[in-house]
């Protein structure tokens, strides 16, 4: 516990590729929870020990084919009901599951263990620059409270620049 | 051809089956009163073994005959002579019993592969529920299906029965699908009843399990929620009960059970996802299970199945107190989750519930404890957040497969600790 502040952890983990499993590196890591404010995102600072696994050449596949799409990219129910995504799709997933990882962040506290769900509706929105945007609207399942939460992101993307979530805004649960 | 026929009627008399071979079907029309007679009296001739499909009544209508191989050149040289006019309708009496033999054998085949019910898909409450009668046809002496309630909006609460006889054998209890968006635990639960039922007498656990006690598995334990997950929301937890003075609907089914009832770790706002609902049992798919456990008296075990998270959990979870065999229950977990592990690798964390998820008042397995049922377990079944609820149904059978010995070691040592 810090003095004034909140409780601090210090974690040691592994992160794992999604696509290639095998491919693991150690990381470390510092979050600090800001008690006094919960409106605060918890600190993190992390160390990742060696280098993430080089996925260029699949960002550029999925970057080109959505630059050339004609009619903007729409989606929903990724995965569906079954649990099914097609492979056109698995992308959209993942670019999701990775923008919905700040979003967490920016809404955790100690006692939130929130994970990604399903995105229910996905747009994609044609710009005039070298980004690819998405505007998602995506389910989180917060599991202290079991809630489904939707939540709204405009999410940028580029295959050099990585990932930015523009605008984010929490939506009222289904009745 | 003669040799053929009296084989063939030495290998019927040996069988018990009456063979046609060779007999025929003549349609006779008798033109005046005297030929109704003459054909009256041939039907009395008992060594010719004739009879009538149709009975000779009036001149001008048909009398529809049978006649014996054996008889057949008699009988013909009677109507010939005279000169009652027939035809032959059936050439080969058996010809015909054989053919619609076949047509039947084939229908039952075309029957029983709609009957091959897909394990490795999601299905509707109709499908599970059709799925269940073929399993109590399928095994009649072992499965029977009994009713313990009705649900809110009355549909059937199903449970299935293991028993190999006895009166009021020691028993465990299995559920799936108290939580109706936990799709992987119904369809386990198809899986795993299906594999009880195949199992005995093959499988020396379950054998020995089902040879001295009873198993009672009700599947589709939130009938509401689960047809509502396929029609409205894919996502609904809860019951579907009406909640008085609010809009929203559905009770948590575990947390309204009567241990820890109304604590911190269930909620008081009917919109909540935790909601405990008014008071105790108030739902009557949970007031079921409680009269049927009271009422049987003898369970000694309560499985309950939810997902995900991928832990197996005992009691406590309205407490941190450690329950009175605590040690044996951590054991015995510890023990499931390896066999668990060691089929595909599969890792669950396992302990209290207080200890490994989080506090939850009124649920399952702590009514259960505090009833007397010393082994109560809660399984999450996969995924640990990859998918969560949506878990793909390519996962179904794996989940199922490896879930099968962590079950068997929980019911062993059930079997092997009577109290």
């Amino acid at each position: 516990d810090i003095d004034g502040v909140g409780p601090k952890y210090h974690l040691e983990l592994v992160l794992e590729d999604i696509v290639d499993e095998d491919s693991t590196v150690n990381c470390t890591a510092e979050v600090l929870y800001h008690l006094g404010n919960k409106n605060i995102a918890p600190d993190v600072q992390f160390t990742i020990e060696g280098e993430l696994k080089n996925a260029d050449e699949a960002d550029n596949i999925f970057y080109s084919r959505i630059k050339s799409l004609e009619n903007e990219l729409v989606a929903e129910n990724i995965p569906d009901s079954h649990g099914h995504v097609s492979p056109e799709m698995e992308p959209i997933r993942l670019l999701a599951w990775v923008a919905s990882g700040y979003v967490m962040w920016q809404n955790s506290t100690e006692n939130t263990k929130f994970q990604f769900a399903q995105i229910k509706h996905v747009k994609q929105v044609k710009r005039s620059d070298e980004y690819l945007e998405f505007d998602y609207m995506i389910l989180l399942h917060e599991m202290v409270s079991q809630e489904i939460i939707p939540w709204q992101m405009t999410v940028l993307w580029h295959p050099q620049h990585g990932v930015q979530v523009t605008q984010d805004s929490r939506q009222p649960k289904h009745a | 051809m003669k040799i053929l026929l009296v084989f063939a009627t030495l290998v019927a008399a040996a069988c018990g089956e009456q063979l046609f071979v060779g007999d025929q079907v003549l349609r006779i029309t008798a033109s005046n009163e005297e030929q109704i007679t003459l054909l009256r009296a041939l039907g009395e001739q008992a060594e010719l073994q004739v009879d009538f499909w149709l009975d000779p009544t009036s001149p001008g209508h048909p009398a529809d005959l049978r006649v014996p191989f054996p008889s057949l050149q008699a009988v013909k040289i009677f109507l010939e002579s005279n000169s009652i006019s027939y035809s032959i309708m059936i050439e080969d009496v058996q010809e015909l019993v054989d053919e619609e033999k076949r047509a039947m054998m084939k229908s039952r085949r075309i029957e029983r592969s709609t009957r091959t019910f897909d394990f490795a898909s999601y299905h509707t409450i109709d499908e599970i529920y059709d799925w269940m009668d073929m399993l109590v046809d399928d095994h009649p002496s072992l499965v029977s299906k009994i009713q313990i309630g009705q649900s809110y909006e009355n549909r059937p609460l199903y449970v299935l029965k293991f028993s190999t006889g006895g009166s009021n054998r020691p028993a465990i209890w299995l559920d799936t699908g108290i939580h109706s968006r936990e799709w992987i635990t119904q369809a386990t639960g198809v899986w795993t009843a299906n594999k009880i039922a195949e199992e005995y007498g093959q499988d020396p656990s379950i054998t020995a399990i089902l040879d001295s006690m009873d198993i009672f598995f009700e599947i589709v334990t939130n009938p509401d929620g689960y047809a509502f997950t396929h029609s409205s929301n894919r996502m609904w937890r809860k019951t579907r009960s009406i909640n008085a003075g609010s809009h929203c609907v559905g009770v948590d089914p575990n947390r309204n059970w009567d241990a820890g009832f109304g604590g911190a770790g269930s909620s008081g706002n009917p919109c909540s996802e935790t909601y405990r609902g008014p008071y105790p049992h108030s739902e009557s798919e949970v007031k079921a299970i409680v009269d049927f456990i009271r009422g049987h008296g003898n369970v000694k075990s309560v499985i309950s199945i939810h997902s995900y998270s991928q832990m197996l959990l005992f009691p406590y979870g309205y407490k941190t107190a450690p329950a009175p065999n605590h040690q044996e229950l951590n054991e015995l977990a510890k023990k499931a989750v390896s066999d668990l592990a060691a089929v595909y690798g599969t890792k669950y964390t396992y302990g209290s519930t207080a200890d490994t998820i989080y506090l939850a008042d009124g649920t399952t397995i702590d009514w259960a404890y505090d009833n007397g049922v010393k082994y109560s377990f809660t399984f999450e079944l996969r995924d640990t957040g990859r998918y969560g609820f949506l878990l793909p149904s390519t996962q179904i059978i794996p989940t199922a497969t490896e879930t099968w010995p962590a079950l068997l070691d929980i019911m062993s040592h059930v079997l092997e600790h009577p109290y």
